[in-house]
């Protein structure tokens, strides 16, 4: 038994695994027409619908399609991550995908990699699109200097937290179907609290401190700070951009996420392990 | 009997004195598994050996713990009791290299996808040390035409060949078949068996369970019978349940009347009816127990 083990030869690298398991992704999202209008096209209907509505002055030489950017730019996060995750993991937990995999020797951390990955490309597409038609379309102006740095690591955190909670509501769901149903409101819920669709001081207060526990709402704040000028931070309620504090709470929200992921991720559906 | 989950593998507590120890050369050695639900054992004390190169069919009613006992062997579900070698290792902590012997074909199947068979093919067989070429496996499990054709759009019966496919590009040394034919028509069925077989050649050890008994007597080496978590019998086909030394039912008709014996002599019984009759003996039949019907009975006698 141990010498035949020893003769064959040995298991495929773990990156050689990753690049395949990121290619898997990249089709089965960019081939589901479904998820690829769902994802990509929400946030642009939003961008385009809205923005044509909706065309005040916010004050300081701001329309509304300037200050909304940063919204819809966060609800395309939320989609490519959080909703994205949940629905198609959810998915592949009832359909028998997972089960399958746990079964080959496939490391666990591969799975991991390749969504990672894909939302990485979802998000990147996503926000392409969205900045392209915000220009375009809008005229909005685009961030300058440091503040692509800004963008960068609020959209990295921001997505990071919302992956891994993606992954983790997966699990409350019993299958696909269901999760989108349950997932797409309350995603829809977070953004309306967390300034998505409207300019967030005119949110309710009680409403805005709801908001604050989650990280949509500091995932909006951040990318605010990126597409507003410094005279805007006074509209701000409090009075700040936070971005020390939005770093703090997209963080805390990265690792709570991600006990949750170890601590309930399941291969299979309940009652079926 | 040990049942506590929290020393589940300790072997003094778990495989009593009075069994045997386990077979290390086996494919797969299993003693006293126990599996429960809550209050219900779904396995209860199953001991059994699998050969290295032997195809082992289990049959059994639903819910008589087929399912849980493979899922135990495949790594799936952790046993509450008893001791349990699969290719030498325990099932609880076996790693990547172990998995990489196995091959598995779920019940569940692999799942939806938009990636096409050779793609899915190509994918799973690089998790794996010694892959066998994806057009190879498709043209094996009869599927070269639907190459290129993405997963999700497969028909039942092309979507369970592709299982098979997923579960032996692997070049595993232990395949494990759940309910492999179910949904296949009897032309795809044949096929599948010609497949298993050239499988055995290649030295592949199979553990199949199904609910087709004709499938069964086929392919199977050996056949386990598993009623209410306990293995009923292990047999050959062609002895299950006693089937190779029970009476044989004579029938013929005589005056207009159909007539029955059970005998052990059938032989002299036809003899003797055809001294009797002046040419053919009419309607003459000679049966003895299926492996349906040796089943059914053991199956009956535990309900």
């Amino acid at each position: 038994m141990t010498t035949t083990t020893a003769e064959r030869t040995a298991l495929p690298s773990l990156a050689r695994v990753y690049r395949t398991r990121a290619g898997v992704e990249l089709k089965e999202f960019f081939r589901q027409r479904e998820s690829v209008v769902f994802t990509l096209l929400f946030p642009v209907i939003l961008l385009l619908g809205l923005g044509a509505v909706l065309d005040y002055d916010l004050g300081e030489g701001i329309d509304f399609p300037q200050y909304f950017m940063a919204g819809v730019i966060a609800a395309g996060i939320v989609g490519a991550s959080l909703q994205n995750m949940a629905i198609h993991i959810a998915g592949e937990r009832s359909d028998g995908t997972l089960k399958s995999l746990a079964g080959t020797p496939m490391p666990a951390s591969a799975y991991f990699v390749g969504k990672v990955v894909q939302v990485l490309a979802v998000t990147a597409a996503t926000l392409a699109l969205l900045l392209l038609i915000g220009v375009l379309v809008h005229g909005i102006d685009l961030p300058s200097g440091g503040d692509w740095l800004t963008f960068g690591w609020v959209t990295l955190l921001g997505a990071g937290a919302c992956t891994l909670l993606g992954i983790a509501v997966s699990t409350l769901a019993r299958n696909g179907r269901s999760a989108s149903a349950t997932v797409t409101p309350i995603a829809l819920v977070l953004e309306f609290v967390s300034g998505v669709f409207m300019p967030f001081h005119q949110v309710p207060g009680w409403l805005q401190d709801i908001a604050a526990v989650f990280p949509v709402k500091w995932l909006a704040q951040g990318l605010r700070s990126v597409f507003l000028p410094e005279s805007m931070v006074a509209q701000e309620p409090a009075g700040s951009w936070e971005l020390g504090r939005v770093a703090l709470v997209l963080a805390i929200w990265c690792v709570v996420g991600l006990l949750l992921c170890v601590r309930t991720f399941r291969w299979q559906d309940r009652g079926d392990g | 009997m040990q049942k506590d989950p929290l020393f589940p593998t300790t072997r003094t507590l778990a495989a009593g004195p009075e069994r045997e120890p386990l077979d290390d050369d086996a494919a797969i050695s299993i003693r006293g598994l126990v599996k429960q639900y809550g209050d219900r054992a779904a396995v209860d004390g199953l001991d059994l050996d699998i050969r290295r190169g032997e195809i082992f069919a289990l049959l059994g009613p639903n819910g008589a713990g087929k399912t849980t006992t493979v899922e135990v062997l495949e790594g799936y579900r952790r046993r509450d009791g008893g001791e349990v070698r699969v290719l030498g290792v325990d099932p609880a902590t076996g790693g990547r290299r172990w998995k990489a012997d196995l091959g598995i074909v779920l019940q569940s199947g692999a799942g939806d996808s938009q990636l096409t068979c050779r793609e899915l093919l190509q994918a799973q067989g690089s998790y794996y040390a010694d892959p066998r070429d994806p057009d190879e496996v498709l043209e094996l499990v009869g599927l070269t035409e639907k190459a290129g054709a993405r997963g999700r759009t497969l028909s039942g019966g092309q979507r369970r060949r592709l299982d098979v496919a997923l579960g032996i590009v692997g070049r595993p040394r232990l395949l494990f078949l759940d309910e492999p034919t179910t949904g296949f028509d009897p032309e795809a069925r044949r096929q599948f068996w010609g497949l298993i077989r050239s499988l055995r050649d290649l030295g592949t050890t199979m553990l199949l369970t199904t609910h087709y008994l004709d499938e069964a007597e086929e392919l199977a080496d050996r056949v386990g019978v598993i009623a209410r978590g306990r293995l009923v019998e292990v047999a050959v086909p062609s002895s299950l349940g006693g089937r190779g030394t029970a009476p044989a039912v004579v029938s013929w008709t005589e005056d207009g009347v159909r007539r029955t014996a059970e005998t052990a002599t059938p032989t002299a019984l036809v003899a003797e009816l055809a001294a009797r009759f002046p040419g053919e003996v009419p309607d003459l039949r000679v049966n003895r127990p299926t492996l349906e019907d040796a089943y059914l009975k053991m199956i009956g006698d535990r309900a």
